[in-house]
């Protein structure tokens, strides 16, 4: 088996590892890069708890082989914080309740940065669609799509505000 | 086609806890060096938010801040024993358990308190702020961090304290039958509004209402999300998922994975109205009763009985799938 050195940014740092063929971007993360933060939930690509962006989309991470996205640009949970400084979304999950156990939380989260990131002001029809892809087996979904609304709302204001 | 509107209630008296062969949890509370409280337990938050809601009873008890209290459930080998966190048990048992705890441990940390303020322990009072002060005099005061600090390396007290609450085994009277299988009741109603579609048979859940009688609500928010994502998941019961006709014969056939297994997504979430009644249980802590597994349990009736109100058809094996809201249409029209 040939093993390859890949080369990622993850969260704005550089990393390099060897990954064997088959080797998803999800393991690679998990255990190798220690970033734990995406979730293992199904490994196969229909629950949505090991969603990060690849150059600034959503994947499932557990599908995309590590060898496939050499040089990409990574962006995990992780990466989401400014220190102690949560992002818009996440403050937005922490003040509605919007988690339970947490196990969906960062794949939701990312799937949220992505939407937000493309669509500043979305419906909450938009924001269904954009998590339709992860699983929440706690919380009736109902608080996550209105924390996401409101983090969209926040960040709106947070562009006025600086204009 | 033509879309049916119907609305069904249902309402569930669910109990708190069972009693097993005697049902107990115990809590450890110690204080750091720093003034942190640890309390000690085996109990699982699987996300429901137990640590949360066991962090207020101690830091309700001890007078302190929640920032002060660190719950470790690190190890169900060597913490001290809970029975699990299942029937709705985990607030009221291990609840109960931290507030015996920590009246202990708080007893401890006022005498301490006491002896480096020079009064009578009788005398003092927590500020919830972090302080112990002398009532009356709320200038002379010690911080938690400095009692700690003197229990340990000027005193040599352990401020710590011991919990357990048993809820003891009672067999039934064989005559009657009679027992005392748990410790309180909650209880629950929900509306549910649905629309059938009687060209295709799909429900559709429009609305839910839900109450419930869960004693004192401990935290209001976490009760709320609990009553409405339990709902989901009724409402999942009751129109998508089904692990049947196989399980647990043969786990080689039906749904094994999220593709196949059906849940409803966000887009197909009734929208909730909940109203929280609070009734305090005598034997809860402050009050509280269980609320976990009965809040799926209300809205699975609640929408057999609006899909009969809708369209006449009477469901009894979930889920109400579009073929059985069909099957049923077609037996009436043939009646
Ligand atoms: S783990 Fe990747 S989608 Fe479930
Ligand atoms: S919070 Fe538990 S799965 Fe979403």
């Amino acid at each position: 088996m040939t093993v390859t050195i890949v080369n990622l940014k993850v969260n704005g740092v550089d990393q390099a590892f060897m990954a064997r063929p088959g080797t998803t971007l999800l393991l690679a993360l998990r255990e190798q890069l220690g970033l734990t933060g995406a979730k293992r939930g199904c490994a196969q690509g229909a629950c949505g708890s090991c969603t990060v962006l690849l150059d600034g989309a959503p994947v499932v991470s557990c599908l995309v082989p590590a060898t496939t996205v050499d040089g990409a640009d990574i962006a995990t949970v992780e990466g989401l914080a400014d220190g102690q400084q949560l992002s818009d979304v996440q403050q937005a999950f922490l003040d509605g309740f919007a988690t339970q156990c947490g196990f969906c939380t960062p794949g939701m989260l990312m799937s949220a940065e992505a939407l937000l990131a493309r669509n500043p002001d979305p419906t909450a029809d938009e924001v269904n669609e954009a998590i339709s892809g992860n699983v929440c087996r706690c919380t009736g979904y109902a608080p996550i799509v209105s924390a996401i609304l409101d983090a969209a709302e926040r960040r709106r204001n947070r562009v006025e505000a600086t204009h | 086609m033509t879309l049916l509107r119907g609305r069904g209630y249902a309402s569930v008296n669910y109990p708190t806890g069972m009693n097993l062969g005697g049902d107990p949890s115990q809590a450890i509370i110690h204080a750091t060096t720093m003034g942190g409280f640890v309390v000690t337990l085996s109990s699982v938050d699987l996300g429901q938010g137990l640590k949360t809601v066991v962090a207020q009873c101690a830091a309700e008890t001890l007078g302190i801040p929640m920032e002060n209290v660190i719950i470790d459930t690190a190890d169900t080998d060597t913490g001290p024993h809970c029975m699990g966190t299942f029937a709705s048990r985990g607030t009221h048992r291990v609840g109960n358990a931290v507030i015996m705890a920590a009246r202990e441990a708080r007893e401890v940390m006022l005498q301490v308190a006491a002896d480096e303020l020079e009064v009578d322990a009788g005398d003092l009072e927590t500020d919830g702020t972090g302080f112990v002060r002398l009532k009356g005099s709320p200038a002379t005061k010690i911080h938690i961090s400095d009692i700690a600090l003197a229990a340990h390396f000027k005193q040599g007290k352990s401020i710590s304290g011991r919990g357990i609450f048993l809820k003891e085994r009672s067999y039934p009277v064989p005559e009657t039958g009679e027992m005392d299988p748990d410790s309180c009741q909650a209880h629950a109603c929900t509306v549910a509004e649905v629309e059938v579609d009687d060209e295709t048979g799909i429900v559709t859940v429009l609305r839910m209402y839900n109450t419930y009688e869960i004693g004192r609500a401990l935290n209001p928010a976490m009760v709320a999300q609990q009553v409405e994502g339990g709902a989901w998941m009724g409402v999942s019961h009751a129109i998508f998922e089904s692990t049947e006709p196989y399980y647990p014969a043969s786990r080689a056939h039906g749904p094994i994975d999220f593709c196949e297994y059906l849940m409803p997504g966000p887009a197909e979430i009734p929208v909730q109205t909940s109203v929280i009644l609070e009734r305090p249980a005598s034997n809860g802590p402050f009050g509280a009763k269980g609320i976990g597994e009965m809040t799926a349990n209300a809205p699975i009736p609640a929408i057999a009985n609006a899909i009969f109100d809708a369209c006449g058809v009477r469901l009894t094996t979930m889920p109400f799938t579009p073929e059985s809201v069909l099957r049923g249409l077609d037996a009436l029209r043939a009646a």
